[in-house]
């Protein structure tokens, strides 16, 4: 009988689930999740375009052992659908990502993109209203001057807390391709959107402009044989970013060295490995999803079947490999056929950079402990989200006899998949998007 | 894997007499793998072309494994064996069925009857509203009706109705990498290049000049797209199909498409 406290350091359990919609209907389908710098925020965005943002309870001293919980702080229309007339398309409204800008007052700044338009949100607070006008009464209605006797100074009151969120700039018109990452520069000054053929540098005051750093659209599209599928400038060297492609390579550019950055500093890639060829090896080996470690030494890639850890000095091969579900490697032309294979799922670290987590199949989602190098699957499911309950591990099993409480390979769901996570960036809170709902765990009180 | 129920036949011109039996079943199950998975491509090819605005990254994966395919059999063979099938109108080289997405009855054609070239906002949601439907259900749920019919230009067929839409088809594959990526971007214009043109529209953003050169282009252009053929079907008699002067043209074509294949 294993422990499960031994597999991690931590035990997750779920203080509630938030965000479920009992009528699934697609444009409820969670599609990125993002914690902000402090964790203090979370956001998620929606395929309707829509993006809701929970704030962390204020521990109370009433009540020590009950840990901030995430309560709805704002809900508002990001994006809309629309048409594009030259082309005769639609433009999705699903927001595809959301990336918070570092706190710098008492509002709160995000960026958050559909596959055309990337818009600033501002997000701020108003809890006070002026009260005592002279010419018009409370209601707002305009009073008699001739009524006016006397001059009196308005004050402030307090009022209920209301959160508005206003577009403060449009990024619009710079891409022609579908945008699939966005990322804030170090910097805090600039950002850069990523589509399938080309990366842009954007100032966040100007709008009207935006610098094309890299362009790989061939001149002739039929000779198109690889498109950039993420993106993310480095944490701590505002200089420097890398984006992954379709092919399974990581590009790292310095964008000191030219104003276009095609030519690459670094150059990742892991050689084939001969005995695992299939039609299928390019697919599985684009990766959909690059981020930094937060120390800025490593980066992290996905790919369909695994995560692979990165020393950003030695680009000939990962320094880990982890296998998320490799029992999916023989079923590999069913997920062909039912387009699952094309699944982007998302990675994220951990705030000390020891532990990567990562989403699967029938609301399986993987965390890989770095130092210990073990690895847990848990499921983000209704049945385990009762308020003290602790989360179990489950397990695939792969033939032969299936154990109780495991589950066979051909039993997994594969409607049921967790493609966004988001790892708070200092505690063990997770935030896990299974299709329509919201799962956020935290690890056990001591 | 594979489909139950369906038929594997081995053709007779693909026999080879002094191989052992069992190497020959090996081999011909790769092929038929093979040539399953380059037929359920193609299928992905056309279908992502008619949805809204179609996921590059995977039509570029897509499209690299179609290439692949076809590299590994022009390696092999087997890609000429087909072509020579191909061009002396031989006896029917019988082809592996693909997968059951390929046996949707006809409410989807029945749905989407406008020809592709008028696609209106109306015409886009139920474009991509049905064909997405099509997809997902069909792809994702096993059972469905046994006739399959084949996706691929090469080959000839046994049944009418087998024919006939494999005719439909075959004209549908017609250049599908190359359709793929025209929906982005029109090729190198070589064709007729008008200076007059050109100067006109010197300060316009090329891409939607290319774009919209390549709708307008479609709608009049005899290269057909898959509705448009589904409306040129209706016209055929059925007779006309299993009768050699109507496959001549289909052949013409189909060297067309074999030429663009192997990337000639």
């Amino acid at each position: 009988m294993k422990c499960f406290s031994r597999y991690l350091p931590y035990i997750f359990r779920p203080p509630n689930t938030i965000l479920s919609s009992s009528c699934h209907t697609e444009a409820d389908i969670i599609s990125t999740v993002e914690f902000n710098h402090t964790g203090e925020l979370l956001a998620t965005g929606d395929k309707g375009g829509r993006v809701v943002i929970f704030q962390r309870e204020q521990e109370s001293k009433n009540q020590p052992h009950r840990r901030g919980e995430y309560n709805v702080y704002s809900t508002f229309q990001s994006h809309e659908p629309e048409f594009d007339y030259l082309k005769s398309l639609e433009i999705e409204e699903k927001i595809n990502k959301i990336r918070w800008l570092p706190q710098q007052n008492a509002a709160y700044f995000l960026l958050s993109t559909n596959d055309k338009t990337v818009k600033l949100w501002k997000i701020s607070e108003r809890d006070k209203r002026p009260e005592g006008y002279n010419l018009k009464d409370d209601d707002g209605r305009i009073r008699d001057p001739s009524t006016i006797t006397t001059l009196r100074v308005p004050v402030l009151q307090p009022m209920d807390l209301m959160v508005e969120a206003t577009p403060r700039r449009v990024f619009a018109n710079a891409h022609t391709y579908h945008i699939n990452s966005i990322s804030v520069n170090s910097d805090y000054e600039t950002y850069m959107s990523a589509d399938d053929l080309r990366i842009n540098l954007w100032n966040l005051e100007i709008t009207n402009r935006s610098f094309n750093i890299v362009d790989i659209k061939p001149a002739n599209m039929e000779e198109l044989t690889e498109v950039i599928t993420a993106a993310e400038f480095h944490p701590n060297q505002c200089n420097t970013f890398v984006y992954s492609s379709s092919k399974g390579t990581i590009r790292l550019c310095d964008m000191r060295a030219m104003a276009l950055c095609d030519k690459h500093s670094k150059f990742f890639e892991e050689p084939e490995d001969p005995s695992n060829r299939s039609f299928f090896s390019e697919i599985i080996s684009s990766i959909s999803d690059v981020k930094f470690s937060h120390s800025g030494r490593y980066m992290m890639t996905r790919d369909y079947l695994t995560v692979k850890v990165w020393d950003l000095n030695m680009e000939n091969r990962p320094i880990e490999t982890y296998q998320v579900h490799d029992y999916l490697r023989s079923k590999l032309c069913s997920l062909y056929e039912n387009d699952c294979i094309f699944d982007k799922f998302e990675c994220v670290w951990n705030g000390s950079d020891s532990v990567i987590m990562t989403g699967s199949y029938n609301n399986f989602f993987r965390m890989f402990d770095r130092n210990t190098k073990r690895d847990v699957t848990l499921e983000a499911s209704r049945e385990n989200s009762k308020p003290r309950a602790i989360l179990k591990p489950r397990k695939v099993c792969v033939g032969g006899k299936r154990r109780k409480d495991e589950i066979s390979v051909d039993s997994l769901d594969f409607s049921k998949k967790i493609l966004h996570t988001a790892w708070h960036p200092s505690e063990n809170i997770i935030a896990v998007a299974a299709t329509n709902n919201l799962y956020i765990f935290q690890d056990k009180v001591n | 894997m594979f489909p139950k129920g369906t038929k594997r036949k081995f053709s007779d011109g693909e026999e080879i007499p002094d191989e052992n039996p069992a190497d020959i079943k090996v081999m011909s199950s790769y092929n038929l793998q093979r040539q399953s998975l380059l037929d359920m491509s193609l299928i992905k090819l056309q279908l992502c072309h008619m949805l809204v605005e179609p996921n590059l990254c995977r039509s570029v994966l897509i499209a690299n494994t179609v290439r692949q395919i076809q590299e590994e059999m022009t390696q092999d063979g087997s890609w000429t064996i087909m072509a020579e099938a191909l061009n002396s109108n031989q006896s029917p080289s019988d082809r592996l069925v693909a997968t059951e997405i390929l046996c949707r009855p006809s409410p989807k054609d029945q749905d989407e009857e406008k020809p592709f070239s008028d696609i209106s906002y109306e015409g886009c949601d139920s474009v991509s509203c049905h064909s997405e439907e099509v997809v997902d259900d069909s792809l994702c749920e096993p059972s469905s009706e046994a006739p399959t019919y084949l996706p691929s230009s090469i080959g000839t067929w046994d049944k009418e109705d087998q024919k006939e839409n494999s005719e439909e088809e075959s004209e549908e594959d017609s250049k599908p990498e190359e359709q793929v990526f025209g929906t982005f971007e029109i090729k190198n214009p070589t064709a007729t290049p008008d200076p007059a043109l050109d100067e006109l529209f010197s300060d316009v953003d090329t891409s939607y000049y290319d774009l919209d050169t390549m709708l307008t282009g479609m709608q009049s252009s005899p290269k057909m797209g898959p509705y448009d053929l589904l409306d040129s079907l209706s016209s055929h008699s059925p007779s006309s199909i299993s009768s050699n002067s109507g496959c001549r043209p289909d052949l013409n074509e189909l060297d067309h498409i074999m030429e663009i294949i192997v990337g000639s």
